[in-house]
């Protein structure tokens, strides 16, 4: 935790606002063709957390986490990344930055092998991604990392399988062995649990807050006994602004999220 | 590992000696189209981008080539080599203005760039129209050695298709190969991981345009003219035709692809339309039940088979157990 503040850009607004939040979000809004989807949404999240954005249907929790992961850009207010303003940036760059996302259908390379997958993702700082005229011996320096990143997340045994042969919660775990790869500082899941049995379910939480140590997560998720194991905090949107934020115990206690909730889609 | 390799000593082994036993022109054709339809794959079987006006790299190369065999001394490998950094320049410009559109709106702008650059040639003199581009002369190679002798051509088209397939098997099995398959894959997720997919496509882009116009170099000194043919649609549709049925994707299709759209035209000469109408039936069959391809079709059944093979190996002491 230490190195990650020393690393943060020295002289912003407060040295502490720097270092205690990752990821932050001021005045977040997002019209799309005069419907405001996101309506001027404050969000910081801590450093070192995992915090989840949970909201009924429609509530704006896709726009929201979409904003922050730049794949839309947002109408107005700005994003902070350790204090830089990531706003205008584009999606590759922010990744450079330790700002990775994952997606809700799990986003593998279904004809590469398992390893590749993780080996594309290692190749985005290692710098070989433009050399078509090396062989591959050139990121056989990469397989080890690779290996020991399949290793984190259990799927050391389908290695050399094509990714399209996992099953959907190895699939899952792949994504993450990938997103791993980039070392990132901070990981932005979608639905990680979206479309998973029972017996999913559980295993690839564990494996969430495994890896998640050491690192910043904000994760959106409609399953709420996930969030209530997982989330040190928790931020509910309604009609796309911010209803509630604090802990399972403060927000599930809250009156207006309890008729938020009511009728809805609680499972 | 092996078993390719020796594959394809075979294939050179049997290459070296076909000029004796075939028409040698007919198998430059081929290895002039082999090389078109690599460059074509790169594209579309690992890319995923489909380009549907490949011919202007094809014929433009070809009337480059060719023009400056007639009006300089350069040397036959600097005249063809010239031919492909043209077709790559070209690729580099139409790559900018067009990468950014996906799917079906990226194949009708390079149609549309393609029937730009064919107009052009159409207009301009130094291709000579509608007569085309004539007698074409093959100066020496390397300045030295006299190839005007198709049974010693045939070597040169040889090497420089064998060069040429090398690349292509060098790029798809590079560092850059993974990273473009994943742009094919999935895009989203590729820019995700801190890329810019859109300059991994534009490189294969400019790769596969140069490769193209090598070959169409190469088909400029085998004939020895340069006709608005080679740069029209119907080229552009024939190399879709050859990498879907070699098999889109794997690595030798196009070879085969190729290979069999060229002996078919070949043969079917004589019958004029019907070598046209053969042309479609067999794409709508392959189409419908063989959407894989010639190369696909054939590695489906061998993992096929070794899979049942493997399956009765691993259930018989399974069921010699159970009889215990």
């Amino acid at each position: 935790m230490a190195t990650i503040a020393a690393v943060a850009p020295p002289g912003a607004n407060s040295a502490a606002d720097i270092t205690d939040k990752a990821l932050v979000g001021e005045g977040l809004t997002k019209v799309f063709g005069g419907f405001a989807a996101v309506k001027d949404v404050n969000l910081s999240v801590r450093r070192g957390s995992i915090h989840a954005l949970i909201g009924p249907n429609g509530a704006g929790k896709t726009t929201c986490f979409n904003l922050l992961t730049k794949t839309l850009t947002p109408t107005r207010g700005r994003i902070l990344l350790d204090g830089e303003d990531i706003s205008r940036m584009r999606t590759s760059d922010v990744a450079r930055r330790g700002l990775v996302r994952s997606f809700q259908i799990s986003a593998i390379f279904p004809h590469l092998t398992v390893l590749e997958n993780v080996r594309v993702a290692l190749q985005s700082s290692f710098g070989t991604g433009y050399q078509f005229w090396r062989s591959l011996r050139a990121v056989a320096p990469l397989n080890q990392r690779a290996e020991e990143l399949l290793e984190q997340v259990g799927i050391q045994d389908n290695r050399d399988s094509p990714a399209a042969a996992l099953s959907y919660g190895k699939k899952r775990a792949l994504e993450i062995a990938t997103t791993l790869a980039l070392e990132p500082r901070v990981m932005l899941l979608d639905e990680p649990t979206a479309g998973m049995g029972h017996e999913d379910i559980e295993p690839i939480t564990e494996l969430i807050k495994r890896v998640a140590v050491g690192r910043t997560v904000l994760l959106v998720e409609h399953n709420l006994s996930v969030v209530s194991t997982l989330c040190d905090r928790i931020t509910v949107l309604q009609h796309g602004e911010v209803l509630a934020e604090g802990s399972y115990q403060e927000v599930s206690n809250d009156q207006r999220v309890v008729e938020a909730y009511m009728g809805g889609i609680d499972e | 590992m092996r078993l390719p390799l020796l594959a394809a000593v075979v294939a050179v082994a049997i290459l070296l000696v076909a000029p004796f036993y075939f028409y040698s022109v007919t198998l430059m054709t081929i290895m002039c189209f082999v090389v078109f339809a690599c460059s074509f794959n790169l594209l579309l079987g690992y890319s995923g981008l489909l380009c549907f006006g490949h011919a202007m790299f094809f014929g433009g190369a070809a009337y480059i080539t060719g023009h400056l065999l007639k009006t300089t001394p350069m040397s036959l490998e600097l005249a063809i080599l010239c031919g492909g950094i043209f077709s790559g320049l070209l690729g580099l410009l139409i790559g900018v203005l067009s990468i950014r559109r996906q799917g079906i709106q990226f194949a009708m702008i390079t149609l549309a760039f393609s029937q730009f650059v064919y107009f052009i040639f159409l207009q301009s003199s130094f291709t000579g129209g509608e007569d085309g581009m004539q007698a074409i002369p093959r100066n020496a190679l390397f300045g030295l050695f006299d190839v005007s002798d198709n049974a010693v051509f045939y070597y040169v088209v040889l090497a420089v298709t064998l060069v040429c397939v090398f690349v292509y098997y060098r790029i798809v099995h590079s560092p850059y190969g993974e990273v473009l398959k994943a742009v094919r894959d999935n895009q989203p997720r590729v820019e995700s991981l801190g890329f810019n997919p859109e300059r991994v496509k534009l490189l294969a882009f400019v790769l596969s345009a140069t490769m193209a116009g090598i070959a169409g170099g190469m088909k400029a000194t085998v004939y020895q003219f340069a006709t608005l043919t080679d740069a029209s649609w119907p080229i552009s549709a024939e190399v879709i035709l050859m990498t879907l049925l070699g098999g889109l994707g794997t690595l030798t299709g196009p070879i085969f692809g190729a290979g069999i759209i060229i002996m078919l035209n070949d043969y079917l000469a004589g019958f004029g339309e019907w070598a046209l109408i053969s042309q479609g039936v067999i794409l709508l069959v392959v189409i419908v039940f063989f959407r894989r391809g010639f190369v696909g079709e054939f590695d489906a059944l061998t993992r096929y088979l070794r899979g049942r093979r493997a399956e009765a190996a691993v259930t018989k002491p399974e069921n010699s157990v159970q009889a215990l």
